[in-house]
């Protein structure tokens, strides 16, 4: 129902439009159509001489069911996972041991937040190849290192190995973001009210008591969402592994993961012809395991916090 | 959610007060901490400092401070002939810059409209625009590629500005509006009253939530000047490089050349590094205050 005399009164908000306009459209056009248009490329093929049409699930069961693209995606994603596993294994309880030791108010906290950020910002390219240069067993670095502690049976070229390479890459990586769970954490952690460190002082607990009995009870949703983080940035990572090992992601696709995988099969490589289509395709996988992914979170660990809340 | 004034203030000042714990734990987070900084930081400093050293000293004595008799600039001078990274400096700071000012107007105007008006799409136009936040654009990839081949824009650096802006916009649009909120009514229903237009308003709003303004800015430069992924796919030609894919294409180009890729590394490193300094307290606030709600 339409009440024209009030129409008159209140005229068509257009300044609303006016403000979300810029923002919406730009956002809606460079990110939300070509995701979308993505995923419909991802349904159409075409055979050489004739037009692009509608193929339905074929690019998929191709991905899925052809030894030529199953066997690398599958290696794509179980390093994938290695890869995920790594940084929650090592990135995030150091970044969380980091965060505590940094709340805990000692002098020059600051300065060591400073200098433990660094490496996060600087570009991972960058990180990559200084890392490559430091691993370099022509520099000798490693070897200078490890000689003095007779470690000298170390001293391996860890990049080029094929067992080693993933896991290699993996703490490079780690070592390089650790700064942003130990930041998200650090702001949780400051958060917690002074009188229940005034309480544990009275009761004469030690850090390790303060840290189980106050501080991890308290941050508990900043784990769930830096594990999320995680996630999403993991299974979307590209520019380590494409700058120090290639698209080809060596040694013999040792490091191989679903974003070198992804550029390798839109853009192809020295054997392999490039394919929009099948590109498309492993964007679309990708995008099914972030949204998987995400949902189980939302659906398990998102739900229960929300539960113990209230 | 916490007011934005607490959160700049539990930011940045975390070791203001007393220690939480007693001086024997203290001593070993002392310990932990110095061992983590160093750490962190060594790689960076190990490459800055051979890259002033001459070729044979930098593989006898890597971790050896450059003297007067091995320092030698041969690395600088290789990558100064030899790349254009004054341009790919230009260019890279073209597209950060114009992209940043993009993100903080156009979301500073979203944010303003969802914070500020309560009309029937508001809710579901900030659920929208946060599917953003979680799903990479990368995975657009094919689709923009197309996208930017249909607007002639391939090898522009217009490409990149939008892509970035686009990519900006929605933890921009939801760190803001929760700012904006924090803003007191009366203000604003005063100026309404002295008959200032809503555009008006917005401007008076702008300077008050300059320090969200700062933490946005800070959050979404390190992103968009590190980025590998959309440079080589959109802007790859010679005129449009930014400085870590010209950084990339000469690494891989010198690989053997220790003096010129150290120099290139630390031509890299050195500008990010003073950046952070500058914006650190802005960049903590910001992925602190941002980030988590």
């Amino acid at each position: 129902m339409t009440y024209p005399a009030r129409r008159v009164r209140r005229p068509f908000p257009w300044h609303i439009v006016v403000f979300l306009a810029p923002a919406v459209l730009i956002y809606t056009v460079v990110m939300i159509y070509p995701i979308l248009s993505s995923l419909w490329l991802s349904l159409r093929g075409q055979v050489p001489g004739s037009p692009e049409h509608f193929v339905g699930l074929a690019n998929y069961q191709r991905l899925l069911g052809t030894e030529l693209y199953a066997q690398p995606l599958w290696n794509a994603v179980r390093n994938n996972v290695v890869f995920f596993a790594l940084h929650m294994l090592v990135q995030n309880p150091v970044g969380l041991l980091l965060a505590v030791l940094l709340s805990f108010r000692l002098r020059g906290s600051a300065l060591y937040r400073t200098l433990l950020f660094t490496p996060t910002v600087l570009s991972v390219v960058i990180i990559g190849f200084a890392w490559k240069l430091i691993l370099n067993p022509a520099w000798g670095v490693q070897r200078s290192l490890l000689e003095p502690l007779h470690l000298g049976a170390l001293d391996q070229p860890w990049l080029g190995l094929p067992g080693s390479a993933l896991p290699t890459l993996g703490l490079i990586s780690v070592w390089q973001n650790i700064g942003i769970p130990m930041l998200l954490f650090l702001a949780a952690l400051v958060r917690i009210p002074e009188e229940l460190y005034e309480a544990a002082r009275l009761d004469g607990a030690g850090g390790w008591r303060i840290f189980r009995s106050i501080q991890l009870p308290l941050i508990l949703p900043t784990v769930g969402i830096v594990s999320v983080l995680t996630f999403v940035g993991n299974f979307n990572a590209f520019d380590l592994i494409y700058s120090v090992q290639g698209a080809l992601a060596g040694p013999n696709f040792a490091s191989d993961i679903l974003g070198t995988l992804f550029y390798r099969t839109f853009f192809g490589y020295q054997l392999q012809a490039g394919d929009p289509y099948m590109g498309a395709a492993v964007a679309g996988v990708m995008l099914l395991i972030i949204l998987t992914g995400l949902l189980l979170y939302l659906v398990t660990v998102q739900r229960r916090l929300t539960e113990v809340e209230l | 959610m916490t007011a934005p004034g607490n959160v700049r203030g539990a930011a940045a000042t975390p070791s203001a007060e007393k220690p939480v714990v007693g001086r024997s734990t203290q001593v070993f987070a002392h310990l932990g901490l110095i061992l983590f900084s160093a750490l962190a930081t060594l790689p960076t400093l190990l490459i800055i400092m051979n890259s002033f050293k001459d070729r044979l000293s930098i593989f006898s004595h890597p971790f050896a401070l450059p003297t007067p008799s091995t320092f030698t600039l041969d690395g600088y001078h290789t990558v100064a002939t030899s790349a254009n990274f004054a341009l790919f400096f230009l260019n890279s700071l073209t597209v950060t810059v114009g992209s940043l000012l993009l993100i903080v107007l156009t979301s500073s105007m979203a944010a303003f409209a969802l914070s500020e008006y309560r009309f029937r799409l508001n809710t579901l136009t900030g659920l929208y625009l946060s599917i953003g936040i979680m799903v990479p654009i990368r995975l657009g990839t094919v689709g923009i590629l197309n996208l930017m081949v249909d607007l002639h824009l391939v090898n522009t650096l217009w490409a990149l500005i939008l892509v970035y802006t686009a990519q900006g916009i929605p933890l921009a649009v939801f760190v803001l509006t929760s700012f904006m909120r924090g803003v007191p009514r009366d203000l604003k229903e005063a100026a309404r009253i002295d008959g200032a237009s809503e555009y008006r308003i917005y401007g008076l709003i702008l300077p008050l939530i300059r320090p969200a303004l700062g933490a946005v800015t800070a959050i979404s430069m390190i992103p968009i000047w590190n980025d590998l992924w959309f440079p080589l796919i959109l802007a790859p030609g010679e005129k449009t490089k930014t400085v870590v894919l010209g950084a990339s294409a000469f690494l891989g180009q010198f690989v053997n050349d220790y003096n010129a890729v150290l120099a290139a590394l630390t031509l890299a490193i050195v500008p990010v590094v003073i950046l952070y300094v500058v914006f650190s307290r802005q960049l903590v606030s910001g992925i602190t205050g941002g980030a988590l709600k």
